[in-house]
């Protein structure tokens, strides 16, 4: 393994007169936050970058006064938090944040959580010494889920900033607000910093940064979670409950692989409904980033599940009957094991086609590397790495986690970026100035490994092979340019006063014609990429870098060639400074591939788990035997930071379990949980009890849900690769199976909150093309879809969704991501 | 007030006046006698003299003290806490509750309960909400918690049920539109104080 590690040097900071510990280059904010020391702030972000629209986090350092958001700590640095005249200007920014701010309190949906009105009461405010005229400000929806009140937006500008540094969409802006001047008068007994805020604040209103009235974004909600008042609110939100009558229940975001923690927000559904219902997700929004599948797919709750002790039997006979068990990646670590046991005690086959692949590419993964999982997590690339480059995954629909960390590297860490995908988005150059894009054709995904070796790896530690072979691409050609000189030239002119001739010099553009040798990289025409250009441009984007990082998609786990791509990656992975991370395509699918013994075909009768099958018992409750949804269960899960997490029931489930269906057939503990301390350990697990796990994050953003799974590291010889076989590209028509942002099953499916449509997604002129409905023929079926246009997307890739378990999509795909297709208007 | 009293614990030894009963007769002919004298003496007419010059006074005089209840009810103080009533703004003649909820949160026996929504003028509607009496403990932090003086105790203090349970719903306890003129100002528990104007800082307007 290859880590690079920065040493993270701490530096002695003293805060009013305590010494304290901090690292070298963090901001006196996080430094002193980290030290459990409080700072008033309202407009920074942990994660994002200053903005200093709020300046209430004024302190004094060695004797200066400056804001702890945007000064880092120095070694033997004085830090004094109050000073008469900071405490001045801070309470006199709080007044004008009161001016004119509606008096609702009572009924706005921050219900008292409002950190205007904490920092009001702080710096105790209690009168008022400043007045401006209103402006009027329309209350606007700006998409399908968020909800916009100017009147109480404070413009600390925490929406736009975490929209463009963490999310990446960039889909909010600050906009003229039409509002009066402030009086000159101020400008001379007004504190400086609270008339310069003032000034800027009375100017400016949060809108959409398309200049229409609607947002296109992701819907990821974030905006909605960082507001400090009741501004912003999910739509669904406004004015349902207050925040102190929702109980918080702990739990992980169930449907990507993130494995985002957040809190389920639940209360009694109604006056006459006294059952409970989930009012809203929230999230430690400092450390944690949610996605549009997490914060609005949550009300796909099992409600009509009842104790039907015949479907009960039915399915015990099912299961004695079954040769096959099919499910997929939604399902909790313990369901895992219940599953593997009745393998192992049942002899029945475990079938899981959205796991499959990604088990062996894991596989092939470890015999190449020793390593049993990936070296880092998209948390530590977002902290320390500053170039990123991704490969085989469509980031804005796959995987939330990957795409912030994209984009925050980019942004945060003046990052630069490689993104290798066959279909164009045009979201991606938005991240950042330095990132190149290769929408390469379908199958070459090996020829982009090829060039990150030829970028990054250490030539001397290649073996001679593969360096032969990359060397292979390279081709040097003489050109004759013509290129503009300057040249002087000596003449010698008569002197007409003296009549002497005297040497001059004079400088002459002349055109020459000029030999060069211009090497090109065949690797980078194969991509898709302009090898001419590509030189100048890796060359400023390589400036000043140190931590590199490379994420993998599913496309990989998919590809033909898989066994050489997982060899690739080792090989990278021991040749070049780089840490990989891999993204579990969906929900458990890392759960599931480390727990499961999964086989490659299903045969006879079939129990379908949230799958089609013989016998299904299903979350959704339309199977024969109704199981929890993953709301409705205690248990755990494993994310793509390669930890196993704790998630808790939100709602009330009143059938049976799929533990109770082990008791019956092999035997099990009394409840599910009992399997958790259970999970095998050879595969990183370590046996603690579900009780015993905790879940909370430190102040300095430490995560300490769950554990970090134990990986075993054994040392291995370089593997032996593969040549890309360049011929094995798809031409044609083709289909990616790629679900819309926001949805990955039939849960995201069934809550109300996600509008995304089980539909065919193409480029605007490409839906253009294809008209309303189009019927896809694949090779073993076909499937009709509407279609719909997706203005990010570019290129002629049609994208067909999976996540309807009963369309049977995954079948029609097979093995691999990408099809060639007929598509024919219906 | 002196605490001597309190702090003398030596029972039994202070100085009790005895009351004069006279003596009771011990032979059974004195027993008799005094058996006689009571029986014969008249104080049963005396006892009846005040009732009846009562009852002359009651309905031959106007002069009547009982009180006919049910048809009749004794005025009680504004700060007895009985059951709520809901008030409207006497010039717009809408609710005056705002949905805030407090009212919800503090009650202690956990007996109000309350629905809420996003109603079309873009403000917050109280769509449901109801309380139960036989839960209710008449403490008055409902009333007290009100910012808008909308929930209060008005005089209605039967609550004789026939089950445990009783619900009121908002419109129950709500102020008939027609009786608007009729609806008192609250002076209990969390009702503005007198001198309340003289606690106010202003705060500059620009309008």
């Amino acid at each position: 393994m290859s880590e690079v590690k920065t040493v993270e040097n701490m530096v002695s900071i003293t805060i009013d007169g305590t010494e304290y510990k901090a690292k070298e280059g963090e901001y006196i904010l996080n430094a002193a936050r980290a030290n459990d020391i409080f700072v008033p702030a309202i407009c920074y972000l942990t994660r994002c970058s200053p903005t200093l629209a709020c300046r209430i986090c004024l302190v004094e350092a060695d004797g200066k006064q400056v804001y702890s958001c945007n000064t880092k700590v120095k070694e033997g640095m004085e830090v004094t938090i109050d000073t008469p005249n900071i405490l001045e200007e801070r309470r006199a920014i709080m007044e004008v944040y009161d001016v004119n701010h509606p008096l609702q309190c009572g009924v706005c949906d921050k219900s008292g959580e409002c950190e205007l009105q904490n920092y009001t009461l702080e710096l105790g405010v209690d009168s008022q010494s400043y007045m401006i005229p209103d402006t009027k400000r329309e209350v606007a929806n700006w998409s399908s889920v968020l909800h916009y009140d100017p009147g109480l937006c404070i413009v600390c500008e925490r929406c736009t900033t975490v929209c463009k540094d963490m999310i990446g969409d960039a889909a909010i802006t600050t906009t003229k607000r039409g509002g009066a001047d402030l009086d000159k008068a101020y400008k001379e007994t007004m504190p400086k910093d609270a008339y310069s805020m003032w000034n800027k604040l009375q100017k400016s209103v949060i809108a959409p940064s398309n200049g229409t009235d609607e947002t296109n974004c992701s819907d990821c909600g974030e905006c909605v979670a960082v507001c400090p008042v009741g501004a912003l609110v999910s739509r669904d939100f406004v004015y349902q409950s207050n925040a102190w009558d929702l109980k918080r229940v702990p739990a992980v975001a169930a449907h990507s692989s993130d494995g985002a923690q957040i809190y389920y927000e639940v209360k009694p559904t109604s006056i006459e409904d006294r059952t409970e219902k989930i009012f809203r997700i929230t999230n430690e929004w400092s450390y944690v980033s949610l996605d549009g599948s997490a914060r609005f797919a949550y009300d796909f709750q099992n409600t009509t599940a009842t104790k039907d002790k015949a479907a009960f039997d039915a399915a015990i006979e099912a299961f004695k009957k079954a040769e096959t068990v099919r499910f997929n990646a939604m399902i909790t670590n313990e369901e895992a094991a219940m599953l593997q046991t009745l393998k192992e005690k049942m002899g029945l086959k475990l079938y899981n086609l959205e796991v499959r692949a990604f088990q062996k590419f894991l596989n092939h993964y470890e015999a190449a590397s020793g390593n049993a999982l990936w070296s880092t997590d998209t948390d530590a690339i977002m902290k320390k790495s500053d170039f990123v480059i991704s490969i085989g995954a469509a980031l804005r629909n796959d995987s939330p986690a990957m795409k912030y960390a994209f984009n925050n590297v980019q942004k945060m860490n003046k990052g630069a970026g490689l993104y290798f995908h066959p279909v164009g988005d045009t979201l991606i150059p938005t991240f950042g100035k330095n990132v190149e894009i290769f929408n390469h054709k379908v199958g070459l995904e090996e020829a982009a490994l090829y060039l990150v070796l030829d970028l990054f790896a250490d030539k001397e530690k290649l073996p001679s092979e593969v360096k032969d072979y990359i060397e292979s691409f390279k081709t040097t050609e003489t050109k004759t340019i013509k290129e503009k000189v300057e040249k002087t030239v000596k003449e010698m002119v008569l002197n007409e006063e003296t009549g002497e001739e005297e040497e001059v010099s004079k400088k002459v553009k002349e055109m020459v014609e000029k030999e060069i040798t211009v090497s090109t990289n065949g690797l980078i025409d194969l991509l898709g990429g302009d090898a001419s250009k590509f030189d100048d441009v890796f060359a400023k984007m390589m400036k000043k870098k140190e931590n590199f990082s490379m994420m993998l998609g599913e496309d990989l786990y998919y590809h033909d060639k898989a066994e050489n791509i997982a060899k690739l990656v080792a090989l990278v992975e021991a040749t070049c400074p780089i840490n990989v991370v891999m993204t579990p395509p969906k929900s458990n699918a890392l759960g599931v591939a480390l727990i499961c013994e999964l086989d490659d075909a299903p045969s006879g009768y079939t129990v379908g788990y949230n799958e089609n099958g013989d016998f299904k018992l299903s979350a959704l409750g339309t199977g024969d035997l109704d199981m929890p949804a993953m709301n409705q269960q205690e248990g755990t899960l494993c994310n793509i930071g390669k930890r196993l997490l704790p998630t808790n029931a939100a709602v009330e489930y009143n059938g049976y379990e799929l533990n109770d269906l082990m008791k019956v057939l092999v035997g099990a503990p009394e409840l599910t949980i009992d399997w958790t301390a259970t999970l095998p350990k050879e595969r990183g697990f370590k046996g603690i009890e579900f009780d015993a796990l905790t879940n909370s994050f430190d102040n300095d953003g430490t995560d300490n849900r769950g554990y970090v799974l134990e990986t075993s590291n054994v040392e291995t010889e370089l593997p032996e690769v593969e040549k890309c076989d360049e011929n094995a590209v798809l031409e044609g028509d083709i289909a990616y199976r790629c679900n819309p942002a926001r949805q990955f099953n039939d849960f995201t499916d069934k809550s109300h909150e996600i509008f995304e449509a089980f539909a065919l997604y193409a480029s605007v002129e490409k839906a253009e093309s294809l008209g309303d409905k189009v019927e896809v023929v694949f090779e073993n079926g076909s499937i009709t879809l509407d279609v719909v246009a997706d203005a990010k997307m570019t290129g002629d890739i049609v994208k067909v969704p999976d996540y309807r378990a009963a369309e049977g999509v995954y079948d029609l795909f097979g093995e691999s991501r990408y099809k060639t297709v007929t598509l024919r208007k219906a | 007030m002196s605490l001597e009293q309190f702090k003398n614990r030596n029972v039994g030894v202070q100085n009790y006046t005895t009351l004069d009963v006279g003596v009771s007769p011990t032979t059974n002919k004195a027993k008799f006698v005094q058996f006689i004298t009571r029986a014969v003496k008249g104080e049963l007419f005396v006892g009846l003299w005040v009732t009846g010059k009562a009852m002359f006074k009651a309905l031959f005089q106007g002069d009547m003290h009982t009180v006919k209840y049910p048809f009749e009810k004794m005025p009680i103080s504004p700060r007895y806490r009985a059951i709520h009533d809901m008030l409207r703004l006497l010039e717009s003649g809408s609710y005056r509750c705002i949905g805030c909820g407090l009212c919800e949160k503090i009650c202690i026996s956990n007996c109000i309960s309350m629905d809420t929504r996003y109603d079309e003028n873009q403000r917050k509607e109280v769509s449901e909400y109801t309380i139960n009496f036989g839960r209710c403990i008449f403490c008055g932090y409902c009333a007290e918690v009100c910012p808008e003086l909308a929930i209060v105790h008005g005089p209605r203090y039967e609550n004789a049920s026939e089950q445990r349970a009783g619900f009121s719903l908002f419109e129950d306890m709500l102020t008939p539109i027609d009786k608007l003129n009729l609806q008192q100002e609250y002076d209990g528990f969390g009702a503005i104080s007198p001198n309340a104007d003289e606690n106010i800082k202003q705060t500059p307007l620009a309008y």
